[in-house]
């Protein structure tokens, strides 16, 4: 455990969530929300746990992103509020 | 590289001529990589759930940079909807095969050495092997499905 | 009312921060994880099993039913949006026959 940088990760992770859900255009939301899947991947493999690591990456990042991408191509790209 | 040229060129599908080469050249070391993650789950981090996700992940790649139909061509809807039913049912099946047939406790694959004498430790780690392959292709086959039908609208045939 | 959703997100923080109070420290090996079922696990888990990575030893072996239990909910996951998904092309109705 690196202390620096568990806390930079932690910073990123908490300014990634407070993006994804004050942005506007639910694409980028998206995109934002794939970026704190991989801090959180990188947050579990600094702690040692590199099998959840290593799914946090391919679900998370992977195919939860496409799934959101997929549905947002069928509704509306701006949301509302 | 002249004949993929050729070869997507005439297609005239989906994205530009340089994310489908890339993609034609990528997707078999993904589908290969995916397998290694499902096979070495034993020695190294992985196992079956992140290489089924792996080896699906390389069927979405597929249809994003061409076409639904190109990669129905490659894995057709029936032979998908058959490997998530085997995935699932492997597993479930050998844990009931440990216990209807061979007289041990169900998910106890040390019972299977009456099926082939190999020794209860070495089918405690071959059953582990068995059912890693089982949620492997359950979990490539459901992800590549989710994405097929969520993207088409649920009628499978043009995609994004 | 946007007020009272900051104000019981933030209580919900602070009681969950008070409560990782009580947590043992990381990595402690006297912490009641570490001391029941972990050190049987870590001795006897390759001698019993053939296999060098723990987490398949236990996600695979020793808690076979978590694992069945997690890949029938992903099944069933993909059979309930193929029965609610799928729409079959009316069918083109034959002339001969």
């Amino acid at each position: 455990m690196i202390w620096i940088l568990d806390l930079m990760i932690l910073i990123l992770v908490v300014v990634c969530a407070l993006v994804a859900i004050n942005v506007k255009d639910l694409l980028s939301a998206t995109i934002i929300f794939g970026v704190y899947s991989f801090a959180m991947c990188l947050l579990w493999a600094e702690m040692g746990a590199v099998d959840v690591a290593f799914t946090e990456a391919t679900v998370g990042a992977g195919i939860s992103t496409i799934l959101f991408v997929a549905a947002i191509l069928h509704t509306s790209r701006r949301s509302k509020d | 590289m002249r004949l993929l040229q050729d070869q997507t060129a005439e297609q005239k599908l989906g994205e530009s001529l340089i994310i489908q080469t890339a993609v034609r050249i990528l997707v078999p070391f993904i589908q290969l990589f995916g397998l290694y993650v499902i096979v070495h789950g034993h020695y190294s981090p992985g196992g079956g759930f992140q290489g089924g996700v792996i080896l699906g992940a390389s069927f979405v790649l597929l249809t994003l940079a061409f076409d639904q139909k190109f990669a129905l061509k490659y894995m057709s809807e029936k032979a998908n909807n058959i490997l998530s039913n085997a995935g699932a049912l492997l597993f479930t099946g050998t844990a009931t095969l440990c216990a209807i047939c061979y007289g041990g406790k169900f998910l106890d694959y040390s019972a299977l050495d009456k099926l082939l004498p190999l020794g209860p430790i070495a089918w405690r780690s071959f059953g582990i092997f068995v059912i890693e392959v089982g949620v492997g292709l359950a979990v490539m086959s459901i992800s590549a499905s989710l994405f097929w039908l969520l993207g088409s609208n649920g009628e499978m045939d043009e995609g994004l | 009312m946007k007020l009272l959703a900051l104000f019981a997100t933030l209580m919900t923080g602070a009681i969950l921060l008070y409560g990782t109070m009580d947590f043992p420290a990381f990595g402690d090996p006297q912490s009641p994880a570490a001391t029941h079922l972990a050190t049987y696990f870590t001795e006897n888990a390759v001698r019993e099993t053939h296999v060098p990575n723990l987490v398949t030893a236990v996600l695979g072996d020793y808690r076979g039913y978590d694992t069945m239990f997690e890949t029938v909910v992903i099944y069933c996951a993909g059979l309930a949006v193929v029965s609610v998904l799928r729409k079959k092309k009316p069918s083109v109705p034959e002339n001969k026959s």
